[in-house]
């Protein structure tokens, strides 16, 4: 009946780990008593879980990856203060549960704090800088969600019921077979990163072709804002990277629970087979995650330099061009392990070769920056800090690509700050730039300043002190994934990083405070025009929060810079003589009970109970079937009531008819927003 | 198609529906890449048969041929069904489809009879890296079939209750692609597998 859940899979073996378990499950009971509290049930369910609007499916992505990097960050925290305290001693962490925290401080980054930030960002920008209404398949995307969040939630409950994987969030057999690792961990890694990988190429499948065909009229490719074209090739790379995942995965479970051979060190098994179909797409994966923060930075650099983006062609070419050769790099990752030196060689160029479109991006950017008139807001900041932080990482990273070099580096301290070094701000900062400069778009509301500008202070001066001794650790020898170690050498610089990570809390502290003392005094941020920063692209051209609809009418696009443009003509604010109907998606249940089912399948098959999957797997197709079968899942909104809302919209406007930035210092001084009359 | 097409829909339907083909392509790239890596560990994996049983003492050309010939016979009668559809004969689509789905049910069941087989004389993908490899290979293309032959029951109901309408239609479609695809990875599944293993 229960497989192989039994009393023992409850974490009162240690101390530490009941806490973890306690904060889990205290959290879980916070939310719904919070919810229970503010009588909030019906309009969680009715207006959030079973929506299909894209902003708001956004919103619910934002939210998990940022409770996500909480748990992420302690899980280094821990890290940190166990290798800062363990030379010569056992510090307060066994070994076994220290390879847990590893393990899953990767994945929890890589697959619940990146990749849902990455979709959040794209649901709540992406169709409306295309002046689109909604992507292209609603209902998929709410399965998506729905997916990644099972995905995730398996991830929390791993830390209640049984134990994570040791084997790092890279699973790498055959230590994470089943003769070395007979428990539940890997089970663990390998569903929810099953159960979340379907959600993602669901993602990556609707953006591609809301990108495609659901571009408002006038809007051609070369006139694609970048973050957009940013996403654009994301979803590519998802599209055919996350196959390979999917396989390497599947193919462990089976070793793991059918008795495969698949990469086994007996019966002809073949554990390369998994390093290269892992790499595959691991290597694309990178990319999929830094793609959207260039395109986040793009977006940044040239609304707040008030300039429009230098080299947009040069970038939009470099961006396809990082797409392809992401695909032919992936072997730099096991340099050690065994291939030739011809192969060895032609890989490391390879990845040599991709620093070049990265390069003129950086290029782009400065030159962007050049003669405009630079208005330092939080988004900016960070783009700023991305900017000369990123460089460093991308000259360690053409050391490591250099296979003698990755010779002695590989393993090392070195590698871990090499990566930290790119994703930290490069893909980190970027979320956090759009989150700050998407933000009124989402809420009607901007971010405070001065609290995010603590938090950008905090988070890159953190990131020097916690990651630059580890480049110093990596070439005194350290290897990564360290559980305590007898080199007296070693620990200055430990605890020197242990004081970055705790800087980096700071940091993480600024981040809450800000979203708090920002909500409670919203009044007095709020943004009536739709377009705080005096922004370029179509985002901006709608209300904020923007209407269901997005467009009333949908707008038509005469060149790159679409907004700017239509401010500079004079016809931004146009009132449309008449209104028309529009036909909405209905909300659906459907979504979230895939997902649940999803989740559950997950659970039911980490724990062999097998009846409990078919059941999850019925339900799953059960649900699947009746919506194909449901002809009727749209609605009509009125003319009537989309004029309600637009003369609202106006009404605001008349409101707030100056521009919110014109009081910054050095701003150009263009397009104000008329009032209505 | 010409008379789905002159079906009244309205130009945003006809675009709903376009965007839904093109979604569905893009799925089948991402699935073929699946089995491109499936492929590929089956290559690798082929001469991994740690002392057991190889290629050719465990394929069956008959059988595989048979199941060729099943599986390319439904992809035709599929065809016709699609015909009769764009000719409005709902009775005629009823008629093929089933035909159809007997065919590929006859394709799972040959299969289903050739992995017992192989299993009862010791040759489980539990065995070894080659069997391993063939039995995800091919059993992962049978999971499709055995999707698909749901979907064409699901299929069989709609066009029943709901006739030939536009979704339904639309929806038709899109499982023809579905099927097709799977008769073309059929097809280099027996190159690749069959005729190599017993030539
Ligand atoms: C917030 C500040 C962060 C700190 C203080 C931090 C710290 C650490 C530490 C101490 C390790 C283990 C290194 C070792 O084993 O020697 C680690 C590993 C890792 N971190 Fe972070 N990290 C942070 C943020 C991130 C972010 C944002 C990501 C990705 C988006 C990330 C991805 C990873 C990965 C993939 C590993 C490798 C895990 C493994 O060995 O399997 N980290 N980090
Ligand atoms: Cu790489």
């Amino acid at each position: 009946m229960f497989g192989r859940l039994t009393i023992d899979s409850l974490p009162f073996y240690s101390a530490v780990a009941a806490s973890g378990a306690a904060v889990t499950v205290l959290g879980g009971l916070a939310v719904a008593g919070a919810i229970t509290y503010f009588g909030a049930w019906r309009m969680v369910m009715t207006q959030w879980v079973s929506s299909v609007d894209h902003k708001k499916i956004g919103i619910m992505y934002i939210m998990l990856a940022l409770v996500m990097l909480l748990r992420g960050f302690v899980d280094a925290a821990m890290m940190r203060s166990q290798q800062a305290v363990a030379y010569n001693s056992d510090g307060y962490l066994p070994p076994d549960h220290f390879d847990q925290i590893f393990s899953s401080h990767g994945t929890i980054m890589i697959f619940f704090m990146a990749m849902p930030f990455l979709s959040g960002l794209a649901n709540l920008i992406v169709p409306q800088q295309i002046g689109s209404r909604d992507v292209a398949f609603p209902f998929m995307n709410s399965v998506s969600l729905w997916l990644t969040t099972a995905g995730a939630g398996l991830m929390l409950i791993s830390l209640v019921v049984g134990k994570f994987s040791t084997a790092g969030w890279t699973g790498y057999p055959p230590y994470s077979g089943v003769e070395y690792t007979p428990g539940v961990g890997v089970d663990y890694w390998l569903w929810m990163v099953f159960v979340a990988g379907f959600g993602t190429t669901m993602t990556g499948i609707n953006f591609l072709v809301t990108i495609i065909k659901n571009r408002a009229p006038g809007m051609t490719m070369f006139r694609l804002p970048l973050f957009t074209w940013t996403m654009l090739i994301t979803s590519v790379l998802i599209i055919f990277a996350f196959p390979a995942l999917t396989v390497a995965c599947a193919m462990l479970i089976l070793d793991r629970n059918f008795g495969f051979h698949f990469f086994t060190n007996a019966m002809g098994g073949n554990m390369m087979n998994y390093i290269n179909l892992f790499w595959l797409w691991g290597h694309p994966e990178v990319y999929i995650l830094i793609l959207p923060a260039f395109g986040v930075f793009s977006e940044v650099v040239s609304t707040f330099s008030q300039k429009r983006l230098f080299g947009y062609i040069s970038l939009v070419l470099a961006t396809c061009a990082i797409g392809l050769l992401s695909f032919t790099v992936w072997l730099h990752h096991f340099f050690t392990m065994g291939s030739s030196a011809k192969v060895n060689s032609f890989f490391g160029t390879m990845t040599t070769i991709i620093s070049v479109p990265t390069g003129v991006k950086v290029f782009d950017w400065l030159l962007t920056m050049y003669r405009g008139r630079i208005i330092f807001k939080p988004p900016m900041l960070f783009t700023i800090g991305f900017l000369v932080t990123f460089v460093i990482g991308g000259l360690s990273g053409v050391l490591l690509a250099l296979p003698p070099i990755d010779y002695m580096m590989h393993n090392t301290t070195f590698l871990v700050a090499h990566f930290h070094n790119m994703i930290i701000p490069g893909v980190l900062f970027g979320y956090l730039a759009g989150y700050m400069y998407w933000f009124p778009k989402a809420f009607g509301f901007k971010l405070n300043e001065k609290w995010g500008t603590r938090a950008f202070w905090c988070w890159i001066i953190g990131f020097y002190v916690a990651f630059m001794p580890l480049y110093v650790l990596g070439m005194l020898g350290m290897p990564r994934r360290m559980e305590h170690y007898d080199i007296a050498a070693w620990q200055p610089h430990l605890i020197v990083a242990w004081v970055g990570a705790f800087i980096i809390m700071l940091g993480m502290i600024c981040l809450g405070v800000q979203l708090v003392v920002s909500i409670r005094e919203r009044n007095q941020a709020l943004d009536l025009t739709g377009d705080p920063w005096n922004g370029r692209s179509l985002e901006w051209a709608t209300s904020s929060p923007a209407a269901p609809y997005n467009f009333a009418v949908v707008p038509k696009v005469e060149s790159r810079d679409a907004w700017w443009d239509m401010k500079q003509r004079g016809v931004a604010y146009e009132r449309p003589a008449e209104y028309e109907d529009i036909v909405m998606p209905k909300n659906t249940y459907a979504g979230v009970v895939i997902g649940v089912a999803g989740g559950v399948f997950g659970f039911a098959a980490i724990w062999w109970m097998w009846w409990l999957a078919l059941l999850a797997l019925v339900v799953i197709a059960g649900t699947i079937i009746y919506r194909a079968s449901d002809d009727d899942d749209e609605f009509i909104m009125t003319a009537s009531e989309v004029k309600a809302i637009e003369d609202e919209r106006f009404a605001q406007l008349a409101k707030a008819p100056k521009n919110e930035m014109a009081d910054e210092p050095g701003f150009a001084g263009n397009a104000a927003p008329e009032p209505a009359e | 198609m010409s008379s789905v097409a002159s079906m009244t829909i309205s130009p945003r339907d006809a675009e709903r529906y376009e965007e839904k083909d093109f979604g569905f392509w893009l799925y089948l790239m991402s699935d073929a890449v699946i089995f491109a890596c499936l492929f590929a560990t089956y290559l690798v994996m082929v001469g991994n048969a740690a002392g057991g049983p190889t290629p050719k003492d465990v394929f069956e050309l008959d059988r595989a041929a048979a199941e060729t010939a099943l599986l390319l016979l439904s992809s035709t009668t599929f065809g016709v069904a699609a015909v009769a559809l764009s000719a409005g004969d709902r009775g005629k689509v009823l008629l093929w489809l089933a035909i159809t789905f007997l065919l590929g049910a006859g394709f799972i069941f040959l299969e289903i009879g050739e992995f017992t087989g192989m299993i009862a004389q010791g040759a489980g993908p539990d065995r070894s890296g080659f069997l391993s490899a063939f039995f995800t290979l091919v059993g992962t293309h049978g999971f499709h079939v055995s999707v698909g032959l749901v979907w064409i029951v699901v299929m069989f109901a709609q066009v029943f209750f709901k006739g030939l309408t536009a979704p339904v239609a639309s929806r038709f479609m899109r499982l023809g692609l579905f099927w097709h695809f799977l008769d073309i990875i059929w097809v280099v599944i027996f190159s690749v597998v069959y005729l190599p293993g017993v030539l």
